[in-house]
């Protein structure tokens, strides 16, 4: 049996993004102000676990750290179709930065039992930094592909996955285990049905805590986060109309002047 | 303690039919407004999504959700559509008298179908002469053996022209007294879809007359009892029906305060957003008030249903009050939105127009207070 494990993040719906607030203490999210919802690439990572196991005899936990809040979206994935579900949440995993994060998440699929794949989205809508997935698979000693937007193969522990880059893309021939983030390009992820949330019911729901992983609060949370915020801004947006006076040729060189001068070209 | 939360799988319920809705339903609204016709491929995604099987029980291939579940779906495709949550709404009222007064074999002949949206349902009970007093029907029928011969016209039947099975009630032409339920099925002879209306919203659901000239109907057909067809028809549309209408009104009451604050905090007037004036923020709190109200009354009824306790008066009063709100809330959010609210372009015009069929469908607001102060004497 295929074990996959899909790492899900509960982050505050992006469609509320105006009401997202910055503690400007902690400089972490406050993300009790907006709803959380299932990180949207993260939907795609569940897509990609969903269809092997159509294709396979496969095994999925969906595995996230977070506030208790954040089971309704591990709960989501079971109505998804993920085998179980298991939520690393307890206080000291508090404000962790995205090594705290992959360390905690690496812990849990180490006491999970071996894996054979483990797919991240390519980031997160909040954090955005796009290093868990990876750092995960160098905790683990395990390869990783980044950006995947095809599987092209994955009969057998040889996968070849196409990855994209900036201005091409990446053929690359990977041994399992592994780890994969994926791009939204992979798949369009299935819509939430009915019955695949009555069947969620019959699933479970393990809850592991600081002691459940044998790992020290040192190493999680805030404390266990290299990472230091030291200054945040928010940005303004701001309209203004301007005209511009002159002969063509002068307005198209004004333009070009207020272009360069803006950063914009 | 009464427990006013909806549980963590009933927001589940919700977040999956919001998320139809907006991905499978909103992108053919304005083909719906324009043409006027039920759009196919949002029929097909509503039987794919589920949606037909929400109320069948789960033994005859449904989901046994319920009411409650039954009213989330609603409210939310009705934020979207109202046209596609009343033809929704419709499906269920024609499935009811199944689910409730149908044979064991009635349930397995039809009900899978109908719970994968393979089959389409409706209800026919108005007529021109009567359909909040449906003892003015004169759709007639007779008995010839085993079978019975249907005659009449019905009128403003939802899903007319689409539906494949639809429970219709008919008077026996020797009893004047006696009624009978009947399932009809599309293609019977004698039996057909004619005129279709071009109603002032909903626009993308159908709604039209149907015709029995010498319909021959088997007696496998007959729901319930001979003569007992009043009790199975009302039986549906007194909870079903208004209980559907107010998920409809709800999900418009919520459109129209959505579009409301949207318009209002990004319209800048005397150099601030028009939410700033209280006479806007009076408009959005009455809309708020009423959408809390309606929901509070609503799924209140919602729950008595599920709990197989008699909701028809407590809907009457939901219905009454959703409805009769949402029109209030249409139009104040196209006051807000002033000229633009006049355009098509901005969809509170269609709140308008949909929230003025919210009345009369299902019994009007006048009629719900006959039922309702007739449940006060009573």
């Amino acid at each position: 049996m295929m074990n996959i494990v899909v790492c899900v993040k509960a982050v505050p719906d992006p469609q509320q993004a105006c009401n997202i607030k910055i503690d400007p203490v902690t400089k972490t999210l406050m993300r009790c102000e907006v709803p959380l919802v299932l990180n949207p690439l993260d939907k795609n990572a569940m897509e990609a676990a969903l269809e092997l196991k159509e294709q396979f005899d496969a095994y999925i936990t969906a595995l996230s750290m977070g506030p208790p809040d954040a089971e309704a979206i591990v709960r989501e994935c079971l109505a998804l179709g993920a085998d179980q579900g298991i939520l690393l949440s307890h206080r000291a995993f508090a404000g962790a930065d995205a090594y705290a994060t992959a360390y905690t998440l690496a812990t849990a699929i180490t006491k999970i039992g071996p894996v054979d794949v483990v797919f991240c989205g390519m980031a997160s809508s909040d954090g955005s930094t796009e290093w868990v997935g990876p750092e995960i698979a160098t905790f683990l000693d395990l390869p990783v592909v980044t950006m995947v937007e095809e599987i092209v193969e994955c009969q057998g522990p040889q996968w070849k996955v196409k990855a994209s880059l900036a201005h091409g893309y990446r053929l690359m021939q990977v041994q399992l285990p592994a780890v994969f983030t994926v791009t939204r390009e992979l798949n369009t992820p299935r819509a939430l049905v009915f019955s695949g949330i009555i069947k969620a019911r019959k699933k479970s729901i393990v809850r592991w805590g600081i002691d459940d992983l044998g790992v020290t609060s040192d190493a999680v949370g805030l404390k266990g986060s290299p990472t230091i915020v030291s200054k945040l801004s928010t940005t303004e947006s701001k309209r203004a109309v301007e005209i511009l006076t002159g002969t063509r040729e002068e307005k198209a060189a004004q333009l070009l002047q207020k272009l360069v001068d803006s950063g914009v070209v | 303690m009464i427990d006013f939360t909806f549980t963590e799988e009933q927001e589940m319920f919700r977040k999956a039919a919001r998320e139809f809705a907006e991905t499978q339903v909103a992108p053919k609204v304005a083909e719906m407004e324009t043409t006027g016709e039920v759009c196919d491929e949002v029929v097909k995604a509503l039987g794919e999504a589920e949606m037909m099987a929400l109320t069948i029980p789960e033994e005859y291939g449904g989901l046994g959700l319920g009411y409650t579940a039954r009213l989330i779906a609603l409210e939310e495709i009705s934020k979207v559509s109202v046209g596609t949550a009343m033809m929704l709404q419709v499906f269920a009222l024609g499935i009811e008298p199944i689910i409730k007064f149908g044979t064991e074999e009635q349930k397995k002949k039809y009900l899978p179908a109908l719970a994968k949206g393979e089959r389409l349902a409706s209800t026919a009970v108005t007529e021109a002469t009567g359909g909040s007093d449906p003892t003015g029907i004169r759709t007639s029928y007779r008995k010839e053996g085993n079978d019975y011969i249907l005659n009449g016209r019905k009128c403003f039947i939802t899903n007319s022209h689409i539906a494949d099975t639809i429970t219709t009630l008919a008077k026996d032409n020797e009893n004047p007294k006696a009624y009978s339920t009947f399932i009809l099925e599309k293609g019977m002879d004698g039996f057909k879809p004619t005129h279709k209306e071009h109603k002032l919203g909903m626009r993308g659901c159908n709604t039209g007359e149907l015709a029995f000239e010498n319909c021959r109907v088997s007696g496998e057909n007959l729901v319930g009892e001979e003569g007992k067809g009043m009790r199975v028809a009302l039986g549906a549309i007194g909870d079903v029906g208004r209980g559907g209408m107010v998920g409809c009104a709800l999900g418009l009451q919520a459109a129209c305060l959505e579009a409301s604050v949207k318009f209002a905090t990004e319209r800048i007037l005397y150099g601030k957003p028009i939410s700033n004036l209280q006479t806007i923020q009076n408009k959005l709190a009455e809309m708020k008030i009423d959408l809390e109200a309606g929901r509070l009354l609503g799924y209140r009824a919602a729950a008595i249903q599920d709990k197989g306790g008699r909701s028809s008066n407590e809907f009457a009063v939901a219905k009454y009050f959703t409805t009769e709100a949402a029109q209030k809330a249409a139009k104040m959010a196209v006051d807000i939105h002033g000229g633009y609210g006049c355009m098509e372009e901005y969809a509170v015009s269609r709140y308008l127009r949909d929230s003025f069929v919210l009345g009369p469908s299902a019994g009007t607001s006048d009629i719900m207070k006959v039922i309702i102060a007739r449940w006060v004497l009573s």
